[in-house]
């Protein structure tokens, strides 16, 4: 590997995690944490950032606690964070359906779907605690789906065989979200958690070593502040806007977490991102998002390509011999339900070859013709209704009579800030929550579980961990002269300064836009050695192209949306660079990251457990970046080359 | 297709507002109406214009972040639609198109077409929740709810906090929103010990925010995107009554 892109730095490694029997550590940890007597609680300030699953559970837990919290987000409400759009459901191992579930069983297929690229200690407290999440969540008067006799109904989900996933309609995330939201607002009105709403953090403030505050920008009046406090955590979310094209909302952004990174925070495993196999395929050039159909449906759909290549006939014209169930032909003990990585490189291997349908050839057919016929349309309707009806408003077809057309697409990303079994960062008093930190889904992540991991990072596992930090404090008060405060706010300034002066003729859409095709293009569904080495030149001259002629109009004083762009595209360049070295170093196939490289005669991802059984953990460098690997141990799990035939 | 627009500009919450003609060409069927003023904001940029601004996020119709006014109609002519989710097909070529803010006493605008709807976390401030700290849940198959009961439950849960409720009422009033919290919470087991002090604090919050009564004109229901429907409101005035009758 050439030295030019990365330099490799001391392994690191994840203190907190307790040893012995794996269903203990986490009771383990509880107990070795130090606690906070209630009446010090108020004398301690958290800053949350972000109101999504892990920031609101977060940041109300935290509040109920009688900690003094500070919440931020940058919608106009915390109820709007994108956590809301998650159809499917959640993963819980209740075994309500005695059909062999257990904590050890969901612990085992989250280990085994993240393709050995998660840490066990990690992965078993998800699993443990999602038991806890059902009940706080009913508790909270979330409408999960029953059957007739009141109990909840569950569903398989996204590869799994057992029927242990917890789910409200196609809107399971929006309850979810509402319950938090709901219990954030609880504490706003009790005092206890200040919420400030289109508000962006721009900055993380360190000082002598400890994240103590963060600089924010008031959205509306272009107000700059610091903020500062004992200890901060980044709720912010993933980053698979960088693609430009996703599932993501407009606003999801890496910006927060970016910025830490900047201060010294490692970025761990950047290149993992989640492709989710059933997406509406892009219509046109003026595409702004693309949009997620819950895997739910594979449940029932079927999905197909005809057999003949570039076979423009209406799906209906195509006789059952001539269609090809690639999924059911390929993998025949979980057809359909294959995890999403598989899927979704099956999906791109049959349109490469030319098998796609829709415009472009990028599209598969989902059919629900079978499931029509077996369960009525009535049946059908109610389970999936209110996504037929997405469909119909995005595409002006009607997947009751012709089969729905899928692609996928960019949804969510397993990497993020690296953090230790306490969702510590490595700065001191920063820690990490839900999808902005990398831990628990390894190199691919199964369905229904991001909100699960969500949710037990912000009501279970972080407000647990942060006591044992917060006890050593108050920390001594930081000035707001502060050298080193003063210096995060002009930082902010000068960015701001920057472009709002900048002469020039391109909008940031523009280059937002480029830059997502150049990720797309090399650092998405398969990559290379020479095509990654491309995108990061390509990166780097589209970024100095960006600094020479990106225009933004307006003023800094003012409601800006292109400077609020402006400033997020920014740090998507300098992540989309680390992802593609990230991803180049990586010369093996895991989960999301398929290497053409390294791949088994059948064409299937293959793993190079001997030299690649780490973290790779990234640290901000100027001239380049430096990598820290920690090493994975599997002592329950034992590594295997994933199979779903 | 052809398209003219007037578009509803205002600099920022004090100055004087006006709308703003303009006109777009070769606007493909296929885009969603936010990518139409997409295509029309990178155009105003290039142009040194100052792009309108407009609240939006997630783009699938669930966050409630969009919020236009089209042609009269809160998220436009198509029913159950946000206006993300709105697609040029479902206009001609040729139209002309007004695009205007909520308009509602208790949303002020804050610029272009971008509203401040903080009244609405204001009245779940209030009582729209159901005090559950963490950690100090039953087993969650400990009350079965009838499923008739959770599927009401849910269907007023759907609300997305959009606000076109209000902005399609004369009175501006918040009732249907606040009606969708007071009947999901209303309609679960979990949700009965705070039945009453929710409803009279989250009433007087709406009140307090400026959101004027409900005279039963229906266009609440008509404009909501998830087809909540009025019996929500039936129920939060009957809950409303029974909790104030006690507390009298």
């Amino acid at each position: 590997m050439s030295i030019d892109y990365y330099r490799e730095g001391e392994p690191v490694a994840d203190t907190k995690a307790p040893a012995g029997p794996i269903s203990e550590r986490w009771e383990k940890r509880r107990f070795s944490g130090r606690l906070v007597n209630p009446a010090n609680r108020r004398k301690l300030r958290v800053i949350v950032v972000g109101t999504g699953l892990a920031g609101a559970s977060a940041a109300a837990t935290l509040g109920e606690l009688g900690y003094r919290v500070a919440n931020y987000c940058f919608q106009d409400s915390a109820r709007r964070a994108h956590s809301i759009a998650a159809q499917g459901g959640i993963n819980a191992a209740k075994n309500y359906r005695n059909d062999g579930d257990s904590v050890h069983r969901l612990f085992y297929d989250t280990v085994k779907g993240g393709d050995f690229r998660s840490r066990e200690s990690n992965v078993h407290r998800l699993a443990e605690v999602s038991t806890e999440i059902i009940d706080q969540c009913v508790a909270q008067g979330v409408p999960f789906a029953r059957e007739y006799g009141g109990l909840l109904d569950n569903r398989s989900f996204g590869g799994a065989q057992v029927s242990r996933t917890f789910y409200a309609r196609g809107q399971t995330g929006q309850q979810l979200l509402l319950g938090a939201y709901q219990a954030l607002q609880r504490q706003v009105a009790a005092g206890t958690v200040d919420l400030h709403t289109r508000h962006e953090m721009l900055e993380l403030v360190v000082v002598d070593g400890r994240a103590r505050g963060i600089v924010v920008r008031d959205l509306v009046t272009g107000e700059i502040t610091t903020e500062l406090a004992d200890a901060v955590v980044l709720a912010s979310g993933g980053y698979g806007n960088v693609f430009f094209l996703s599932t993501n909302a407009k606003g999801c952004n890496v910006t927060a977490s970016w910025r830490a990174h900047r201060k010294g925070a490692y970025f761990a495993n950047p290149c993992y991102t989640q492709i989710h196999p059933t997406c509406i395929p892009q219509s046109g050039d003026h595409q702004s998002k693309l949009t997620l159909m819950s895997e739910s449906l594979r449940n029932d759909g079927r999905v197909w390509v005809p057999k003949s290549k570039h076979d423009e006939r209406h799906p209906a014209d195509i006789p059952e011999d001539e269609r090809d169930y690639y999924l059911e032909r390929r993998y025949p003990a979980f057809g359909n339900l294959v995890p999403r990585d598989i899927a979704s490189r099956a999906a791109k291997v049959v349109c490469d070859e030319g098998h796609g349908v829709g415009p472009g050839g990028l599209g598969v057919y989902l059919d629900f013709a079978d499931a029509i016929k077996r369960l009525g349309k009535k049946a059908v309707e109610a389970k999936y209704g209110n996504l037929f009806d997405m469909y119909e408003r995005i595409t002006g077809e009607n997947p009751y009579e012709r089969p729905m057309r899928i692609y996928p697409a960019v949804h969510y990303t397993m990497g993020g800030l690296w953090v230790d079994y306490d969702l510590s960062s490595n700065i001191p008093g920063l820690f990490v929550t839900g999808e902005a930190n990398f831990s628990d889904h390894g190199a691919n992540r199964l369905g229904a579980s991001a909100l699960m991991q969500g949710l037990s990072d912000g009501y279970f596992v972080l407000p647990n961990t942060i006591s044992d930090y917060l006890a050593d404090g108050p920390f001594e008060a930081v000035s707001e002269d502060h050298e080193d405060v003063q210096a995060a706010r002009r930082e902010v300034d000068e960015r701001i300064a920057f472009f709002l002066g900048n002469d020039g003729d391109r909008t940031v859409d523009s280059f937002h836009r480029e830059l997502g095709k150049i990720m797309w293009e090399y650092c998405g569904m398969e990559r290379t050695d020479e095509g990654l080495r491309k995108a990061i030149g390509l990166i780097r001259d589209l970024k100095a192209e960006f600094y020479k002629r990106v225009k933004v109009t307006g003023k800094a004083e003012e409601l800006n949306q292109q400077l609020e762009k402006a400033g997020r595209v920014a740090d998507f360049f300098e992540l989309g660079e680390l992802m593609c070295i990230d991803a180049l170093h990586r010369t093996e196939s895991c989960g999301g990251h398929f290497r053409a490289e390294s791949q088994t005669d059948e064409g299937e991802a293959k793993r190079d457990d001997d030299n690649f059984s780490y973290v790779a953990a990234w640290e901000y460098g100027e001239d380049a970046p430096v990598l820290h690997k920690e090493s994975l141990v599997f002592e329950y799990v034992k590594p295997t080359q994933r199979s779903y035939k | 297709m052809k398209l003219k627009l007037r578009i509803w500009r205002q600099a920022d919450a004090d100055a004087k507002g006006r709308m703003v003609a303009y006109e777009l060409d070769e606007v493909s069927e296929d885009a969603s109406f936010l990518e139409m003023l997409d295509v029309l904001n990178e155009r105003l940029i290039s142009e040194g214009e100052d792009p309108v601004a407009f609240d939006h996020d997630c783009r699938e119709g669930i966050c409630g972040a969009c919020s236009l006014v089209i042609d009269g109609q809160p998220h436009g002519p198509q029913a159950a639609t946000t206006t993300c989710q709105l697609h040029m097909r479902k206009f001609r070529d040729g139209d002309s198109i007004d695009i205007e803010p909520w308009r509602a006493g208790a949303f002020p605008v804050i610029k272009d077409l971008v509203v401040d709807r903080s009244a609405f976390d204001r009245i779940i401030q209030a009582g729209g929740y159901i005090s559950a700290p963490t950690g100090t849940a039953p087993d969650a198959h400990a009350v079965p709810i009838p499923k008739q009961d959770a599927d009401a439950a849910f269907s007023a849960a759907a609300c997305i906090g959009c606000g076109a409720c209000v902005a399609a009422c004369p009175n501006g009033s918040g009732m249907l929103f606040m009606g969708a919290k007071v009947a999901h919470l209303g309609l679960t087991p979990q949700g009965q010990p705070e039945r009453a002090t929710r409803v009279l604090g989250m009433v007087a919050a709406h009140d307090e925010a400026g959101f004027g009564g409900c005279t039963n004109t229906g266009e609440c229901a008509a404009a909501c995107p998830k087809e909540i429907g009025l019996d929500v409101i039936g129920r939060l005035n009957r809950d409303f009554r029974k909790a104030a009758a006690r507390a009298a």
